[in-house]
């Protein structure tokens, strides 16, 4: 550990997961995240206790990361667009039954089988819950291999820690892009025990029962539990949100981006920069809970800001919230698994400057 | 004074919700016998369907899970892998085994994955209200099929223990009936045996109890277990379909 490797995204975050204590992968081949599974059926086996299975389809596949995960265990699934929509229906009901998991989401365009190209536009499936029900994961956004493989490890803690799953929600270039990475030595946090899992159970072996379960027929004990779930999520807005501000405090223009797209507005802004114009990039790394603090910051001396996305604009709704009609949000996004280019976003700005004179 | 019968240890004191002369009863007590004879209540973990057996979390005395309608078979596949020393069962009707989950039973049988499958076949959809399940008679009159199911139209019912015994991955499938006390008696073998294979990692076994549903049947509890003795058995013979040694 500590040194420096040359690694795919996706085999970068299989190799976190199990550094992380990750010992079940449940999965379902689908373009661009091949690798995880690929690289988890190789490792799995040769880790103690660990245990890699192919399932029939993404909907089997999260039913056993129910099952394994109410049995106590870190487990992990991973797919893309068209087999997170498959899981939609598990995960409400991991939620539902207070299961910690991990799911990666390597997003590729839509809608219906779309293409296997990169893409953002299942950002509204990932920050408004998904399935049925009301609800909330989770949402960490990587944008490079390094940040995938330290949000991966800090998935799994926060799972624990809140008894819910965590979304890591990268795209396919996130997945198939090498970089260097440092694996970082992972350090289990004071997390409290499973003694809810079901393990085996009999009269006076010191717990209740365990009913892994998210079944509450009385009206009245279902409301008291989603008022339990939700204050769950106030916690987690409260503690749990992150973000990457650079040059924000002069800038006239803000760009909020995440991901992959969020490194291209990283080089927009450079280059706006040596042109004059100032420019300041906001970059979510929750996805949900959303970083609304930073945004309403900027929009008391940012003149304009520009939400750049890989789809028809989705995020742009939260930062249209958190801005609050204070200052114009304009739009930028490019989908069907088209990445916007550094000219496109260097061009946006270029002309929002201009209207403003 | 002797005790001649007493309550298993293994059912909760929660009074069953089934409906008067509902057979579920009759098998939740045989699985829960099964586990207490074979001394496992504190490795058991069952996982419960969606059906009328919802709320099996509540009577089966050991760690319960609650799947989603279909998916028992994949949660306790995840359960079983994670603790290979628990003695994980799935008790699940027929509209939740052989229609909504058939994926999810079929690949858990060939990959031999070491569970037991109380499979609870009542010809029909019993909580939703008695509509046509896969296992539906042809002919036979559910509130989706008001004029007899015709084969013509929506197919043919599905024999489940025969089309799962011609897999590799199974070690045991049977059909049992509990209709009458004899054929209680040989259920609760079958039964037992299922969760023996288990315990002696032998790989997954499947036990297809035929049951009555005299609600939605439309029937008195006596009619139903005649009807279902007259109509499903003939077509849904009883015996033994895999056994491996
Ligand atoms: C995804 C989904 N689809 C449909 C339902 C509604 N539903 C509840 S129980 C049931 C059928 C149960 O029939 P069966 O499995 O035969 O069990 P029985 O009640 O007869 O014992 C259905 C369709 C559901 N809960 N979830
Ligand atoms: S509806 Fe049918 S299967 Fe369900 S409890 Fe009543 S009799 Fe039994
Ligand atoms: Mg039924």
């Amino acid at each position: 550990m500590g040194q420096k490797m040359l690694m795919k995204g996706n085999e970068a975050i299989a190799e976190a997961a199990i550094q992380a204590g990750c010992r079940f992968f449940f999965g379902y081949p689908i373009t661009p995240q091949n690798q995880i599974p690929e690289y988890m059926s190789k490792r799995l086996p040769k880790v103690e206790g660990g245990c890699f299975l192919q399932a029939e389809s993404e909907v089997a596949a999260i039913n056993m990361v129910y099952g394994a995960a109410g049995a106590g265990a870190r487990v992990m699934t991973s797919s893309s667009s068209p087999g997170i929509s498959l899981k939609q229906e598990g995960i409400s009901y991991i939620v539902g039954a207070e299961l910690p998991c991990v799911i990666v989401n390597m997003v590729r365009g839509g809608p219906g089988l779309g293409s296997i190209q990169p893409a953002q536009s299942d950002y509204y499936q990932s920050t408004r819950g998904g399935g049925h029900g009301d609800y909330r994961m989770l949402v960490l956004a990587p944008s490079s291999v390094q940040e995938a493989v330290e949000l991966t490890q800090k998935a799994f803690d926060l799972a624990d820690k809140y008894r819910n799953p965590v979304l890591i929600m990268g795209d396919g270039l996130i997945g198939q892009m090498m970089e260097p990475v440092e694996m970082p030595e992972y350090v289990k946090p004071e997390l409290p025990e499973k003694t809810w899992a079901a393990t085996g159970w009999k009269p006076g072996c010191g717990r209740d029962r365990a009913i892994i379960n998210s079944l509450y027929i009385d009206p009245n004990v279902l409301e008291q539990h989603n008022r339990k779930l939700f204050a769950k999520y106030a916690v987690m807005e409260q503690e749990e949100c992150r973000w990457q501000e650079e040059m924000t405090d002069d800038a006239d223009y803000v760009i909020v981006a995440y991901g992959t797209t969020a490194r291209i507005a990283r080089s927009a802004m450079r280059k706006l920069r040596e042109n004059g114009i100032k420019v300041g990039l906001i970059r979510p790394i929750t996805l949900w809970p959303f970083p609304n603090a930073p945004i309403q910051k900027a929009a008391e001396h940012a003149k304009a800001f520009l939400t750049v996305e890989m789809s028809m604009g989705q995020m742009v709704d939260d930062v249209r919230l958190a801005v609050n009609g204070k200052k114009p949000v304009e739009f930028y996004g490019r989908t069907g698994g088209i990445v916007p280019t550094v000219r496109e976003i260097v061009e946006q700005i270029e002309n929002m400057a201009k209207e403003a004179k | 004074m002797a005790v001649v019968y007493e309550k298993t240890k293994m059912l909760t004191d929660k009074p069953l919700h089934y409906c008067p002369g509902c057979t579920h009863g009759i098998i939740h007590r045989l699985v829960a016998e099964a586990i207490d004879e074979l001394g496992v209540q504190d490795k058991a973990i069952g996982v419960a369907p969606v059906g009328c057996a919802v709320f099996a979390y509540d009577y089966f005395n050991c760690d319960m899970m609650e799947a989603a309608h279909g998916r028992a078979p994949a949660v306790a596949t995840g359960c079983k892998r994670v603790n290979p020393n628990n003695v994980v069962f799935t008790y699940q009707g027929d509209g939740d085994l052989a229609s909504i989950g058939a994926a999810e039973i079929t690949h858990a049988a060939t990959r031999g994955e070491n569970i037991t499958v109380i499979f609870v076949n009542n010809a029909i959809y019993g909580m939703t209200g008695g509509q046509m399940a896969p296992t539906t008679l042809p002919g036979q009159v559910t509130t989706t099929s008001p004029y007899g199911r015709d084969p013509n139209h929506c197919g043919y019912p599905i024999r489940v223990s025969e089309m799962l015994a011609t897999l590799d991955g199974p070690a045991y499938i049977a059909r049992v009936s509990v209709h009458d006390v004899k054929h209680i008696m040989e259920a609760k073998k079958a039964i037992k045996k299922a969760f023996q294979m288990q315990i002696e990692g032998k790989g997954f076994a499947l036990v297809e109890v035929l049951s009555s549903c005299p609600t939605n049947w439309g029937m008195t509890p006596q009619e139903a277990l005649k009807w279902l003795q007259e109509n499903m058995i003939p077509q849904y013979p009883l015996g033994v379909k895999k056994e491996v040694e």
